[in-house]
């Protein structure tokens, strides 16, 4: 059928903020989708907060509206643009739900908005409990029993059908909070009491575990003529009882015959068309009784999500923008598949080689949750692998994840958990074995190192002993490796088999105690080199024509390399605290840049859900392991005329100086340059240099030195580990005890560079500036006022650019210093410095010349493509020549504030510190300070109350500011609510405060009335160890009854004057194109 | 052990070998299905071929009892990447070495298979051998030169039935296996005669599941004894090698036309179109696999099919009353035809699947209401 003319102009929803269970693979889908439809010559409408995305791009849709994914602004934005149709299915669950909300709110109906994709009653057939449940009895397929009750008598009927292990939801809850899994009846009550009082309707849902049943998934499309087909099938390595989101997953399926996957084939079809899902993608999940093969639907997803970007991956079959193709009326037959040019997309994926995904985990950074997997999310991001073995594809994965190891090594230090010194504690080992840590991976492999069975291993874990004999088949051949002792004795044979295993030259050097380079060496002279091989979704039956590729110990070669001019980029890696979708927005924008200027462009990226290892965006695309040995591979092979590695974060950043010793090519800023203001000691002489102050510092490699020198700076100190990104494991340190402390702690956590101490500037302000330089002329991007104070990480901090509380002639020195230094580091690209103001005096508090987190945002708040302009630069270009010359003065203001997953983490602390904790961010966009932050603040999913209940309890040094504060919100008609201290102070300016108790002082305190819903927003600042403790529990129920909370008094102040600006008047939307009509377009 | 496939156009690949070991002879074909290749290994329409698998991880299920398509393995050889060392699931008996160790078929592992398999594409499907001997390629290659080619072999004779028999075995399910069904003193069942040219037991399970009392006779079993059992239709089967050259199976289906509802599959469908006074070719290198698209012309639909096929009937059917019913989307290819006429069809792919997706089954129900319409 050919597409739609009926329809002209169609609204696309964005997912929101990265936050963990939803990251960039919907920038991913939604970037493919708004490209699909633009093509079509569509009008595309966009909604999403996110500025780090490559979709809120003006070149991706006619209307970016980049303002908060709630129904609310939705319905605005459809009155306002009118749109014909609205494509739901892009922006993950938060794009489902608002979509769903405003066609709830009469929204569609009244302006005659279509649903396409998925409509209204599919969305909820598909994710109400009970209407799936019925939905799959309709045909013939089994669910897990399970029941909804209001009472523990219900419960207890339900349980019987059920049986034991029975998992908790109460309904309602943000995180799952409440929920849980009951073994036994002794359990029972009690967690079903807690889940009932949890729960807001006090409801909950009780359902059979189907714990240690296998778990699958298949990827379904369907097309508006009824065809259907399978995309891709997935196995989870992890057995049921751990989300998918944090399983180590397998594609395609490997321990399926013909017949259960047929099985499981046709049940996914029927249940598509059962939902009723017209077009588009869907994800299905199923569990599978190992014992006899016994299936059941676990859920179904109308939608493109993590794993359909996952399967678009590892198959070559891009899901999202197929599924917007169906949703404007063609048909699979009629779609063309781009790798092979000459067949339909109507097929089903065939794979010759495996895929492996495995998450990655920051429970370092909330170590008073304990590291164990259950049926909540909680990695932050993922990395996938293609090898043509199950053994290479997961020991490249390993080596992808940048935790510090090189493959299935015995000494991976886990989070603290776990050393296997001991090497006949067995039992310890099996105990280990029984809870799904994170890193269950790693003792596996430790237990079969140690002579457990595949079979006993099996029965502990319930992973599949596919996987185990695998693992065992790695392990195995380790042992014969570390017998033949040094490397010469190895045989070329030998040698061969173990990179034909996944084993990385690293993990070999260290088996065989001799250096990296050795293995190379050696492998070099005995041609023992890795081939690349094509992505193609047809098994070779048809020519690929995308050089989509991966690298593999085989005999032919498919590279192809081409002999034009070519650039080739590093990507980010896996997403992580501190090194997110920014990175790849920057790496995405370097690859559009340099195409422009007619380059071949190659992506190098391990990354699954990005943008950047889309086969579309780049000419190449290496889906590879970002480590020294695996990009040289690459280089070796491609010889490009230049390498960027300043894109993409630490991970490239981290290779550059060995890169370029091996004679890789790497354009912009030298590695010398950046190890300049990377190197503590040589950073000091650059800044003596040109006169510019910095916090008094030192470098210590032991306690003592490190004593001495907080000695001499005087505390407070602030300390951290050198070369990391998101401040991990940065502290403020308040005396000699703490540094103590710190110091065998961070030691630890970074042992092979020293720890940096700093004067902690308290009370002073922060700000980030963007520059950019091509070793001439340097031009400031945009200078960002920090809204809370230093000593909050720069990556969790809100900011405004401009500046709006420092002087103008500050800031302009601020500029000026950017200027020198970028001059003296000869930064070519871009450039990041973070300032510090305190009492009018500035300091440098780090120069990082590469791109830095807030590039997508400052590039959308002045409208100049900043990492374009940089990849231009450093493949040659002046700035002149782009004409980007003079700063861009905007008249609007843009706040960014960001989205954290406290959440998620059960006894984790909400305030903000120096180690970054936050996720995601959004973006606010207005004519005024407040209006801006009040968007920013609705936009990370925040209620601002528009009257009601504030409660304030605030440290001794806050008070006289938080005096403004309560005067304020009482003229704009809110009420007060404080502790005794706190609340003295109030009266005594003679305001009417209302008095609660701490908890300490006893029954109504103010964990009680926060969790009574009696208050409707907190300011909580604390000091000090024994007051941040005694306050803990306020700031968490704060956070599980989801209200705003200000940590910071700079906060509030930015919170109170988002209240008044909500109270002039309402919020006023405006596209992205709309606030750079008026301004000269560069390029 | 270390094996080697020698390819007759001189191209040679080093690997390990496992199943049985010795030589081995045969065109080498490429199967892209991820799944089912205990299906695959007991098909007999690979009767003279190495089955090459594009998927590297084979064996992973192991062998089972239920999932064979045949007695025993027909291939000459089994060509893959990596050999699974453990079975894992829990209807698997023993493992796939051993299978094919009891069977006396050469398996050959660690070679690049994706090499291998471009240059099948590339160069087209060729006599290859496998030996344990690697001391002197040339004599290998040279042996594949002389190995003759799929083109006029009549390779039926050596997987068809030497007595009729008759079929009880419906479809299967995960819980209580294959069905056992008699369709005795039954109205609405279906006296079907399928002619074995090879016939997968999948398509003996979906006839007799539909309503079929099937019989199955030897293929050269001439029309009037067919004719003479009273059939309410002719099932026309599956199998190996050049339908051209199996021209007693055409002769008497030529003498079926018209008189009894006739529905073919695979190589049926090759031997009734030249009955029709079609032709047939050999294709490069062929379609096998579990993934590829038909469009049904009638309904415009598509379909998702099982395909196992090395010669192809031309477009050009030389009968002004045959028309082409659907096509493969990936090459436009002929994939079913129809009789204007007479109750008589066919299609190239696999209704029965097994291995693969199971979309056309219901092509079985509408052989079941021609076969009513018709009686």
């Amino acid at each position: 059928m050919p597409k739609r003319t009926d329809i002209e102009k169609v609204l696309i929803i964005g997912a929101g903020p990265i936050i963990i269970g939803q990251a960039c693979e919907f920038d991913y889908s939604g970037t493919q989708a708004c490209k699909a439809l633009k093509e079509e010559g569509y009008q595309v409408i966009l909604v999403n907060s996110n500025p780090a995305t490559i979709m809120t791009d003006v070149d991706f849709a006619d209307k970016t509206y980049i303002e908060p994914v709630t129904p609310e602004v939705v319905a605005k934005i459809i009155e306002k643009e009118k749109p014909d149709a609205l494509l739901p299915t892009m922006g993950g669950q938060t794009g489902l739900n608002t979509a769903l909300a405003v066609a709830e709110m009469g929204v569609l109906a009244k302006h005659n908005v279509e649903m396409i994709g998925a409509d209204v009653d599919t969305i909820h057939k598909a994710e109400d409990r009970q209407q799936f449940n019925e939905a799959m009895a309709r045909i013939g397929l089994q669910v897990a029993p399970s029941g909804y009750a209001d009472s523990v008598e219900q419960a207890w009927q339900i349980v019987k059908t059920t049986e034991f292990p029975a998992i908790i939801r109460p309904s309602f809850t943000l995180g799952g909070t409440g929920g849980g899994i009951a073994y036994s009846e002794a359990d029972f009550e009690r967690m079903v009491e807690w889940a009932l009082s949890a729960s807001p309707t006090r409801r909950i849902l009780i359902e059979k575990s189907l714990l240690g049943w296998k778990e699958y998934e298949l990827e379904v499309m369907r097309d508006i003529k009824d065809n259907v087909v399978i995309v891709c099938s997935i196995e989870n390595f992890d057995p049921m009882g751990i989300h998918t989101g944090d399983s180590i997953t397998i594609a395609p399926a490997q321990t399926l015959t013909d017949k259960e996957y047929q099985i499981m084939r046709n049940a996914a079809i029927d249940i598509i068309r059962e939902i009723g899902v017209e077009t588009g993608g869907s994800n299905i999940q199923f569990a599978i009784n190992p014992e006899n093969g016994e299936m059941m639907v676990i859920e179904m997803n109308p939608r493109v999500s993590r794993s359909s970007a996952l399967a678009s991956k590892a198959t070559g079959f891009p899901i999202a923008k197929i599924a917007a193709k169906l949703a404007i009326g063609y048909t699979l037959d009629e779609i063309r598949n781009d790798i092979t040019q000459v067949t339909p997309v109507s097929f089903e994926p065939t794979l010759d080689y495996c895929v492996v995904k495995i998450p990655r985990f920051t429970f370092e950074k909330f170590f008073k949750t304990p590291p164990l997997l259950t049926t909540q999310m909680k990695s932050v991001g993922e990395v996938m692998s293609i090898g043509r073995t199950f053994k290479e594809a997961l020991q490249k994965s390993l080596r992808s994840l940048e935790i510090g190891i090189s493959g299935l090594e015995e000494n991976f230090e886990s989070g603290g958990e776990l050393l296997h010194e001991n090497e006949s504690d067995l039992n310890k080992l099996r105990e280990m074995l029984a809870l799904p840590h994170w890193d269950r991976l790693w003792h596996i492999a430790a237990g079969l190192r140690r002579g457990l069975s595949v079979d006993e291993v099996y029965k502990i874990t319930a992973v599949d002993p596919w996987f185990l004999f695998n693992i065992k088949e790695i392990v195995d051949f380790e042992r014969e490796i570390i017998q033949t002792g040094f490397l010469d004795k190895l045989s070329d044979g030998d040698l061969r088999k173990a990179k034909q295993m996944g084993y990385s030259d690293l993990f070999l050097a260290k088996l065989l105690n001799c250096k990296e380079t050795e293995v190379n060496a050696r492998r070099q002279s005995a041609n023992i080199v890795p081939v690349f091989k094509r992505v193609d979704t047809c098994g070779a039956e048809f020519e690929a024509h995308t050089p989509y590729l991966y690298s593999t110990y085989e005999e032919e070669c498919e590279a192809n390399p081409s002999d034009k001019k070519k650039i080739m980029i590093l990507g980010g890696g896996p997403n992580r605290i501190g090194q997110g979708i920014e990175f790849d927005y920057c790496c995405v924008h370097a690859s559009f840049a340099l195409r422009e200027e007619n380059f071949e462009t190659i992506m190098v990226n391990c990354n699954p859900e990005t943008v950047s290892t889309d086969y579309d965006t780049s000419d190449r695309l290496y889906f590879e392991p970002l480590t020294y040995e695996d990009v040289l591979h690459i280089v070796q092979k491609e010889k490009p005329d230049g390498v960027i590695v300043q894109f993409g974060g630490q991970t490239p950043l981290r290779l550059a100086i060995a890169l370029e010793q091996a004679g890789v090519p790497i354009i912009g800023t030298s590695p010398d340059n950046i190890d300049r203001a990377e190197d503590r000691k040589r950073f000091k002489e650059v800044l003596e240099k040109l006169g510019i102050r910095q916090p008094k510092n030192g470098t210590a490699t032991s306690l003592e030195e490190a004593r001495t020198i907080a000695e001499e700076i005087g505390y407070p100190v602030m300390v951290r580990p050198s070369y990391v990104l998101g401040g991990r494991a940065m502290e403020i340190v308040y005396n000699q005890d703490s540094l103590d402390r710190y110091m065998r702690f961070a030691v630890k956590a970074s042992p092979e560079h020293p720890v940096l101490i700093d004067d902690f500037l308290d009370n002073a302000t922060e700000l980030d500036v963007d520059a950019i330089s091509d070793g001439q002329q340097v031009v400031i991007g945009g200078v960002m006022e920090h809204i809370e104070e230093a000593g909050v990480h720069s990556g969790d901090s809100a900011c405004s650019l401009p500046p709006f509380t420092i002087p103008l002639a500050i800031v302009d020195d601020i500029k000026q210093q950017t200027r020198e230094l970028a001059r003296e580091l000869n930064v070519i690209g871009l450039l990041n410095i973070q300032f510090a103001v305190r009492d009018g005096e500035i300091f440098v508090l780090e120069v990082n010349p590469r791109a830095s987190r807030t590039i997508p945002f400052v590039s959308k708040a002045i409208g100049v493509p900043l990492a374009k302009l940089a990849a231009k630069v450093m493949a040659g270009k002046t700035l002149s020549e782009l004409g980007f010359t003079e700063e861009r003065e905007i008249s609007h203001i843009a706040v960014k504030e960001s989205v954290f997953p406290f959440i998620k983490f059960s006894d984790v602390d909400i305030l903000l510190g120096p180690e970054m904790k936050s996720t995601g961010e959004v973006m606010g966009l207005d004519t005024s300070f407040g209006r801006a932050f009040a968007k920013s603040q609705i936009a990370t999913g925040i209620k601002l109350p528009p009257q009601g209940m504030v409660f304030i309890s605030v440290k001794e040094g806050d008070k006289s500011a938080v005096g403004k504060i309560g005067k304020s919100l009482v003229e704009l008609g809110y009420q007060l609510m404080a502790t005794r201290g706190t609340g003295d102070y109030l009266r005594n300016l003679g305001l009417e405060v209302a008095h609660i108790n701490k908890v300490k002082e006893g029954s109504p305190h103010i964990v009680e009335t926060l969790e009574a819903g009696k208050v409707d927003f907190m300011i909580n600042t604390t000091f000090g160890e024994q007051a941040v403790k005694d306050s803990f529990s306020m700031r968490r129920a704060s956070l599980t009854q989801n209200l705003p909370y200000c940590t910071t008094i700079p906060g509030a102040f930015a919170l109170v004057d988002a209240l008044q600006s909500l109270k002039t008047s309402s919020l006023s939307l405006s596209p992205l194109q709309d606030y750079w009509k008026n301004e000269i377009q560069t390029t | 052990m270390e094996g080697i496939l020698a390819l007759a156009d001189g191209r040679t690949f080093k690997g390990t070998l496992f199943g049985a070991i010795g030589e081995a002879e045969g065109e080498v074909v490429f199967n892209t299905s991820m799944y089912g290749y205990q299906e695959v290994l007991t098909d007999p329409s690979y009767c003279g071929q190495m089955v090459l698998m594009t998927y590297p991880l084979i064996g992973n299920c192991g062998i089972n009892p239920e999932d064979f398509e045949s007695n025993h393995p027909y291939l000459s050889a089994f060509i893959i990447k990596e050999l699974s060392g453990i079975p894992s699931n829990w209807r698997s008996r023993e493992t796939l070495d051993e299978f094919l160790k009891e069977h006396g078929v050469v398996g050959l592992q660690g070679i690049d298979t994706r090499a291998l398999t471009r240059h099948i594409r590339d160069k087209g499907a060729q006599q290859a051998v496998i030996s344990h001997d690697l001391s002197n390629p040339d004599v290998l290659i040279q042996k594949a030169k002389k190995s003759p080619s799929m083109v006029g072999q009549d390779l039926v004779q050596q997987v068809t039935c030497k007595e009729p028999y008759e079929w009880n075995e419906g479809d299967w399910n995960l819980h209580t296996g294959y069905s056992q069904l008699s369709h005795n003193g039954l109205k609405e069942s279906f006296f079907v005669v399928a002619y074995d040219f090879g016939i997968k037991r999948n398509i003996l399970r979906r006839l007799t599941q539909v309503g079929c009392k099937v019989k199955v006779v030897p293929a050269t079993t001439p029309a009037e004894t067919v004719l003479k059992m009273k059939p309410d239709g002719v099932f026309l089967s599956n199998g190996p090698g050049d339908p051209a050259a199996v021209s007693y199976a055409i002769q008497n289906v030529r003498d079926l036309i018209g008189k009894v509802p006739i529905f073919g599959i695979c190589l049926g469908h090759q031997i009734l179109n030249l009955a029709l006074g079609g032709t047939t070719y050999k294709l490069r290198f062929g379609h096998h696999g579990s993934n590829q698209p038909v469009m049904d012309l009638d309904r415009r639909k598509v379909e998702i099919t099982s395909q196992n096929h090395g010669f192809a009937v031309d477009n050009k059917t030389g009968n002004d009353d045959v028309e082409v019913t659907c096509i493969n989307l990936n090459d436009q290819t002929v994939e079913g035809i129809r009789h204007k006429k007479y109750p008589v069809s066919s299609v190239q792919y696999h209704p029965e699947a097994s291995p693969g997706p199971q979309d056309s089954s219901y092509l079985f129900q509408n052989f079941i209401t021609l076969m009513k319409e018709n009686r």
